[in-house]
């Protein structure tokens, strides 16, 4: 009997992973839903070809592994930008031919249809998403915070904040903050000066951080009252917001956006599967799509032509989405050459802050 | 002498020549019954731990992709410095780099030691192709860092495979230009303490475990059956319970809003702005790991408790010593064995945990084994090696030193 279930069990293994014509790696929760709802299933429906969706912390890691232990389980990764330019720099990544992308829906050829940037050699923007910030709006009768200073103001504002553990963003964010513009955050955070700058103010609230490391975590956080305020990804805080009816408004100045990147791990097992969904999920149809089921906003320009809304039927989007031009007054564009370089030496500095005491 | 019949068997065999034969075929039988763990200790244990030490001191990111400048490295002493040739080599091997996508891999490893190097190889080799001689001047005029001391020192390092920079850094040094070691700067220093801080939190919880267990185990198994197998359900019921779930309750109680706190606000023993931070930091690591590793020190010093014989105890007791005589000089002594088993489980399990602190711990809270995950997390495996393998000699010298004071042979596990 045991034999049989296990016989069974591997049977049944084999039998989803001959049928999964294309595995896609993302990270879960709202953001791997949307890609799910918006992505996955319209292309099984048009292509005939099955998929199924791995959820990980962080795609990038276990591609290097996979890779390099020759034992490649997936397709499609959904990566950072940093991360989908390091691997291609390290060849782990299948090089994309911008000829396959399909030209947008009104006829821009695709090359000028993207927005500058949103492909690189070894990947495709799926959307611009940014790390903001948000409060729960219960928690401020008075005066509510509305910008990157309020943040660490905890005399004016009190009560526990919430931060994402890990150096990325989170420097760039206490720089504007302590007043740096924007433009010029990372010439200041490539000086000794400015790193010791980004770090005394981030000391200012020490005391008052819990540290999050899930996307999923930040609205829990929120919800459970653990903190008044705290940085996030502002699709999952709009998806909480709107979707599940939270109390939590998102403060748009000093918002973090980078572009969200599909790429082909080498030695992928349905590499031609693999592109074909890449094409489809990054047509003009496949970003709106997505952008249907959380706010992050489409890399071409064809896909905001018509007005986005989202599936509840009713919620314009696009005073949601990162690139709206009444979110972009104080906004950075997330350096990838930068945190390519530094990502090594500033969260070992992190690193050492945070266990510091 | 001589002519003293040699014993033989009934086949005319010299007894001594069968006898030997006959125990080399058993202990070839014995070597058979023995092969499949053999075998699978040294697939799922011996080789992989020696992989990882291997990882530790080897890392051929940049030496694998850099042939011609290891060779000019390998004919010039460490004194000479880059010449025409050396800057051919240089640009010969980032022009390799580009045609099979190695660059990416060699900057980073030497933007272990130099940060923002990772860049200068990527950017450097993309045009690569397109350098003509004078090499020196071509590269300078890419980027004037290719003429920094320190990196072409950094590059003689890395031209060698084996290297024993990442135990370096793991005990918080550096090298300088100069090739000399030094401290790190006293904002990056970090692993030294984190791994004092380890091995006392787990001193900690271990000792929280033992005080907790003792009595625990005691009332086990002195009780009557039927109520010590109940009693054992119960400490048995969370060891079943998936420690994430277990974790997560922990997280439900602790937290500023949670249910302890709440109560504790309601039969007012604190005010409302005065909750207490139990969760997130040192607090929280410790309760959750002592409540998670109870079960490995109770369950040692209930098997060693219940074959303790209760007539010792009552013989000191008639022959007029106290009570607590009877415990310190009686009992106590007998649970020892058990007392070492458990400590040194709870222990070592306490040294290598991850996933509790890694969700409990906020800033405070983290172990070393947090930091080597990072590493992980960043594929800079050679550095998780390093410290896993400093980990692994840390817990080896408590053991002898364990062996020495305890002695391995008192250890009982069950």
């Amino acid at each position: 009997m045991k034999k049989t279930l296990i016989l069974s069990t591997a049977l049944a293994g084999f039998a989803v992973a001959a049928q999964a014509d294309v595995t896609v790696m993302s990270w879960g929760g709202a953001y791997g839903a949307a890609q799910t709802e918006g992505h996955l299933k319209p292309f099984t429906a048009a292509s005939g070809i099955a998929t199924v969706m791995v959820d990980s912390d962080n795609p990038a890691t276990p591609i290097k592994a996979m890779v390099e232990a020759n034992n490649v389980t997936i397709d499609v990764a959904s990566l950072e930008y940093a991360d989908a330019i390091r691997l291609c720099d390290e060849g782990v990544l299948e090089v994309i031919d911008p000829a396959v992308l399909p030209a947008g829906a009104d006829g821009t050829p695709a090359m000028d249809d993207f927005l500058p940037g949103a492909v690189t050699e070894c990947g495709v923007s799926t959307d611009i998403w940014a790390t903001i910030y948000a409060y729960d709006t219960t928690k401020f009768t008075g005066e509510a915070p509305t910008t990157a200073a309020d943040f660490f103001d905890t005399t004016k504002f009190p009560g526990k904040r919430g931060v994402r553990k890990g150096a990325k963003a989170v420097l760039e964010f206490a720089l504007m903050a302590d007043g740096v513009p924007a433009a010029e955050v990372y010439a200041t955070l490539s000086t000794p000066e400015g790193v010791d700058r980004a770090f005394a103010k981030l000391d200012t609230i020490k005391g008052d951080i819990v540290w999050w490391e899930a996307g999923a975590q930040p609205p829990q956080l929120l919800a459970d009252g653990e903190v008044v305020m705290s940085t996030a990804y502002n699709g999952r805080v709009f998806n909480a917001a709107v979707a599940e009816g939270k109390p939590f408004q998102i403060v748009w100045d000093g918002q973090i956006y980078e572009n969200e990147m599909y790429a082909i791990p080498k030695g992928a097992p349905n590499k031609d599967a693999a592109l074909e969904f890449i094409a489809y999920a990054t047509s003009t149809e496949g970003l709106r799509q997505q952008a249907q089921w959380i706010s992050y906003g489409p890399a071409r320009k064809s896909s905001l032509l018509e007005p986005l809304i989202f599936n509840d039927g009713k919620t314009e989007m696009s005073p949601h989405l990162p690139t709206n031009p009444a979110n972009l007054t104080n906004a950075l564009e997330s350096g990838s050459e930068f945190w390519v370089d530094r990502d090594a030496e500033l969260n070992e500095r992190f690193n050492a802050w945070l266990a510091a005491g | 002498m001589a002519d003293v019949a040699l014993l033989t068997t009934s086949d005319g065999r010299p007894l001594a020549q069968a006898l030997v034969q006959a125990q080399a075929r058993a202990r070839r039988r014995a070597f058979f019954l023995v092969l499949p763990l053999l075998l699978f200790v040294i697939f799922s244990f011996i080789l992989p731990i020696g992989q990882m030490l291997h990882r530790s001191v080897y890392n051929d990111g940049f030496s694998a992709s850099a042939p011609e400048l290891g060779a000019w490295f390998a004919q010039n002493p460490a004194s000479t410095p880059p010449d025409e040739a050396a800057f051919a080599a240089l640009a010969a091997d980032l022009a390799n780099m580009q045609a099979n996508r190695l660059a990416g891999e060699a900057g980073t490893r030497i933007n272990y030691v130099i940060p923002e190097t990772r860049s200068l190889f990527t950017r450097t080799a993309r045009d690569a192709k397109n350098l003509t001689p004078p090499y020196q001047a071509a590269l300078l005029a890419v980027d004037p860092k290719w003429g920094d001391p320190a990196l072409w020192q950094a590059m003689r390092a890395a031209s060698s495979a084996y290297t024993l920079d990442f135990y370096l850094v793991s005990a918080d040094f550096q090298r300088t230009a100069d090739g000399s070691i030094e401290r790190v700067d006293e904002n990056r220093q970090i692993y030294i303490a984190l791994f004092v801080k380890t091995f006392i939190l787990s001193a900690i919880i271990t000792v929280l475990c033992l005080l907790i267990a003792f009595p625990v185990a005691h009332l086990l198994a002195t009780l009557p059956m039927a109520k010590a197998n109940l009693l054992m359900i119960l400490v048995l019921l969370p060891f079943w319970t998936s420690l994430l779930v277990r974790t997560t309750s922990w997280m439900a109680l602790l937290q500023g809003e949670g249910v302890i706190n709440d109560l504790l606000v309601w039969i007012g023993a604190i005010a409302e702005d005065g909750r207490l931070r139990m969760i997130n930091n040192q607090t929280g690591t410790i309760i959750v790991m002592t409540h998670i590793l109870l079960p490995f020190m109770i369950l040692p010093l209930y098997s060693v408790m219940k074959v303790i014989p209760p007539s010792y105890a009552r013989a000191a007791r008639s022959l007029g010593a106290t009570s607590w005589t009877t415990f310190r000089r009686i009992y106590l002594p007998q649970t020892l064995p058990g007392v070492a088993a458990g400590s040194l489980l709870v222990f070592i399990l306490a040294v290598g945990y991850y996933i509790t602190p890694a969700l409990v711990g906020g800033a405070d809270g983290q172990l070393i084994s947090n930091l080597i995950d990072f590493h992980m997390d960043r594929s800079n495996w050679s550095m998780a090696a390093a410290l896993s393998a400093m980990l692994l000699v840390g817990v080896l010298i408590l053991y002898w030193l364990y062996d020495r004071l305890v002695g391995i042979d008192r250890l009982k596990l069950g």
